[in-house]
């Protein structure tokens, strides 16, 4: 048999230089790229330098398929999906036998016994993904740090007076102790006593009123406050609560109103909690109400 | 010669050539729709190469610590490890936003080419039996396509992914029954947990990644085995494929679509922010940001969060909060509907062929409707997920925005279905070639119109067109064959040589049923091109040209001699 190969087929004229100029655009591309990095890096020049190092492949590569080789023009047979009759009975026969396994119904069903305990037991281990102090879901979604005594703090952790919640503006409060607890965190607001339509859930200080900063919808913070029409509002789904009506949602997707936290002035002072949120703050769960 | 030589080697050892010359004759069909799974795939490839450098630098802990580095707002400030890492990985390590920005973009990338290539599949009825199997495995790609962008952005406990976690707890919340302990079981805890990262980490980079790339190899593995399908056309049947070779036509080509996807991807990396985390600040749960928008793929789940109305239902006396429906049901629904679609075509279609043949589609116009309404629905939740943004930019309240929106989502897909679902039906009954050629009185035909009966797709083209034939033809040791149509000026040529003129026959015989087969005694000749029919004139010219000048020099050289012996003489 011949080795010798057969001559390639003449391209036609300036195919060869288009593909040679991309390929060494593409390499000058890498170049850049790696004296971009050695420079000192800068994101842009390094993105541009990438592109154009596989841009310029990309392009010799294409030109290269669909200029010097064949495009079109094969055709492959499909042997289709439907067996014939004969040979599908075979498989099955053999897969039937008269000592095939599958025949053995008895030991069969202890079989699947055994694999269905194995299955389930392996399941337990998951259990572990749990928390490790065993706290209940229930439990640690109804009760917050907040508790009879506790005091308000600001992010930073400063106490607060009553004449530190100016009108006009919410100010983020926390328990003394638990700044970061993802439940906890609420707002003070003053408002005018007279504009309420209903009584805060909570009760109130001479209109200053303090509820749970988590949306009843999914649990963003509700910090946007519209001053004035006593508003605040999600900016995560937009829903809207009136703190004039005891934090009633009026519009958007959430359905309960904002949890209120009692508070009192302390003997030194401070604001500080009377006890828990009046509901369970945040986005709802399975639990009776 | 290096080549042959070393494929001569390796297959000396591991008898690869039956397997490699059918393979690298493997035909894909020429169409541009085809690339769309490809253009995922690649996507996937840049995921995991730029994924790998980033947990080089990525610390997927809860732990506080203080970032230092040339990000000078937060330079000094005690955040997570998993935020100062990230931080660190833009501002400081070379080469790091570029491929963190890249990465990014890949995903984003990465869920539209497979949402594009699945709106592709449907439309075309490419998941017709016998590819139900493969349509599950790319649904599930999917949802994992999903899970794992969503717990990629939620890694870098930036403000924005830790709203957006929040609220994904929140809906997990929301399940009856099992939702609360669900939540505490994905994150070891009360949200936000200190297992909460580590979690993440484990799931986005090794967990969804490996079933990923398993169900990958699965996917392409039954479309090698199941051949591709293909749009109807000349010399296409329902038992063969035309197109062009994998070798070397698609080599190329889908390297260099590779490389085409590398080049936007890093493009885009280098020049378009995405997702810049050290804007946004550490998570703080007392903290947002607004507008808060998450990735397009999973803003469908937000638009319906903000879309459903504020109803809490009670069962038995305990709450099913709001986002049960729009976060779980909706969601439930969408993939068990996408799961069950090929079997509930089948059985409300009663139809049970397997076909390799796609529908345009016009030729389904349920399916159409159908499609058309779903991509109407999940378009307009996006759009709903922006009804803050697009407040703003009308001037209008959100609320006005949210009202229209919650009407504009049930009615819309509802015409849009059915407008969809009337044109496919009169583009198939009628005349018009094109939706433009479409009148009043084919949309008035159409309805009145009877059924037309379902034609034997196994029958197109219909056997026994005249002129229509096989040619097989030896050449050395192997034989090839052909197919060709006379009256269509058309010829395609099997795709690889047989050793036998019975294998030969029996290809054909496959490809093109009842087609009548001849043995023809050589290899056709190619139909000149241009350029060689121009070289060919040339070349006659040169030829009788270069005949004309030696017959005349001949004449001259016979006159010399006979005129005198002796000037010729020094020659000799």
């Amino acid at each position: 048999m011949s080795r010798r190969r057969p001559p390639l087929a003449p391209a036609p004229p300036g195919v060869n230089r288009r593909i040679v100029l991309s390929f060494l655009a593409s390499a000058a591309g890498a170049v850049g790229f790696a004296v971009t990095y050695g420079l000192g890096g800068q994101t842009q020049w390094e993105g541009v330098c990438l592109a154009v190092a596989f841009a310029g492949l990309a392009t010799g590569l294409a030109i290269w398929g669909k200029r010097l080789v064949p495009v079109g023009g094969y055709v492959e047979e499909h042997e289709g999906f439907t067996p014939p009759p004969a040979e599908q009975a075979m498989t099955a026969a053999v897969l039937t036998a008269p000592d095939s396994p599958t025949r053995r119904r008895g030991l069969l069903g202890a079989l699947t016994l055994a694999l269905a305990a194995l299955g389930v037991a392996a399941l337990f281990p998951l259990r572990s993904l749990l928390p490790w102090d065993r706290t209940r879901p229930l439990g640690a979604l109804r009760h917050t740090p907040w508790r009879a005594g506790v005091r308000l703090v600001t992010s930073e952790g400063r106490p607060l007076r009553p004449s530190d919640i100016p009108p006009g503006t919410t100010v983020g409060v926390f328990p003394e102790g638990h700044v970061d607890a993802a439940d906890a965190p609420a707002f003070a607001v003053r408002l005018q006593p007279e504009r309420f339509t209903r009584p805060p859930a909570a009760g109130h200080l001479d209109g200053l009123v303090v509820h749970s900063l988590l949306c009843t919808h999914a649990g963003c913070p509700v910090r946007l406050y519209l001053d004035g029409t006593g508003r605040v509002l999600c900016p995560c789904h937009q829903s809207s609560f009136d703190l004039f009506a005891a934090a009633r949602p009026v519009a958007g997707p959430a359905a309960r109103p904002l949890p209120g936290l009692p508070i009192e002035v302390g003997p030194d002072g401070f604001l500080r909690a009377t006890g828990d949120f009046t509901r369970p703050p945040g986005a709802g769960f399975w639990s009776r109400p | 010669m290096i080549v042959d030589r070393f494929a001569r080697a390796l297959d000396d050892r591991l008898r690869l050539s039956p397997v490699a010359r059918r393979a690298l004759a493997k035909v894909f069909p020429d169409h541009w729709s085809f690339m769309l799974g490809e253009i995922a795939l690649y996507s996937l490839v840049a995921l995991i190469l730029t994924g790998v450098y980033l947990t080089f630098f990525f610390e997927a802990s809860a732990a506080d610590r203080v970032y230092q580095g040339s990000y000078a707002p937060l330079d000094g400030s005690t955040t997570s490890a998993a935020y100062a890492s990230t931080v660190r990985l833009s501002w400081d390590v070379r080469a790091g936003l570029l491929i963190r920005q890249t990465h990014h973009w890949a995903a984003v990338v990465f869920v539209a080419a497979i949402v594009v290539h699945l709106i592709r599949i449907f439309f075309t009825g490419a998941f017709r039996k016998p590819r139900e199997l493969n349509w599950l495995v790319g649904v599930t790609m999917l949802t994992l396509a999903l899970a794992n962008g969503f717990t990629g952005y939620s890694m870098p406990d930036d403000l924005l992914s830790g709203l957006g976690l929040r609220i994904i707890v929140s809906v997990v919340e929301s399940i009856p029954v099992v939702g609360s302990w669900l939540a505490f079981l994905a994150l070891g805890g009360e949200f936000p947990s200190t297992e909460m990262i580590p979690r993440l980490f484990v799931t986005h980079v090794f967990l969804v990644p490996a079933v990923l790339v398993a169900l990958v190899a699965v996917h392409l593995a039954m479309v090698v085995r199941q051949k591709h399908s293909q749009f109807p056309g000349p010399g296409h049947t329902e038992h063969n494929v035309v197109g062009s070779r994998l070798w070397p036509s698609y080599t190329l080509r889908s390297l260099a679509l590779f490389l085409w996807v590398l080049a936007v991807l890093f493009a885009l990396g280098g020049l378009v922010q995405i997702n810049p985390v050290w804007l946004y600040g550490p998570f703080s749960p007392a903290q947002a940001t607004s507008p808060a928008q998450p990735d397009w793929y999973v803003a469908w789940g937000d638009g319906a969060l903000r879309l459903f109305p504020p109803w809490e239902v009670r069962i038995g006396g305990y709450r099913v909060p709001a986002p049960f429906v729009p976060g779980v049901v909706v969601g439930g629904v969408t993939f068990l509907a996408l799961y069950a679609w090929p079997f509930l075509e089948r059985i409300f279609g009663r139809d049970h062929r397997p076909h390799h043949l796609l529908d345009r589609p016009r030729d389904h116009p349920v399916r159409m409707g159908v499609g058309v309404a779903a991509l109407t629905f999940y378009g307009l939740l996006v759009v709903a997920a922006g009804d803050d943004i697009i407040a703003r930019l009308l001037g209008v309240p959100v609320y006005d925005v949210l009202s229209v929106l919650r009407v504009v989502v049930l009615v819309l897909p509802l015409l849009t279905g059915t407008l969809a679902f009337l044109l496919a039906r009169a583009l198939r009954r009628g005349d018009a070639a094109r939706l433009g050629d479409l009148t009043r009185a084919d949309l008035a035909t159409a309805h009145g119109a009877e059924r037309r009966p379902p034609e034997d797709a196994s029958e197109r083209p219909a056997r026994d067109r005249p002129g229509e034939r096989v040619e097989m033809w030896p050449e050395g040791d192997v034989w090839h064959w052909r197919y060709r149509d006379a009256p269509g000026g058309l010829a395609v040529a099997g795709n690889r040589a047989a050793s036998s003129e019975e294998e030969a026959a029996s290809a054909a015989r496959l490809a093109y049923p009842g087609v009548d087969r001849v043995v023809v005694p050589g290899p056709p000749l190619p139909a000149p091109g241009r350029l060689r029919t121009a070289l060919r004139r040339w070349s006659d010219r040169a030829l009788g040209v270069s005949l004309l000048v030696a017959a005349l020099r001949q004449r001259r050289d016979r006159r010399r001699r006979d005129d005198g012996p002796d000037t010729s003489a020094p020659d000799r």
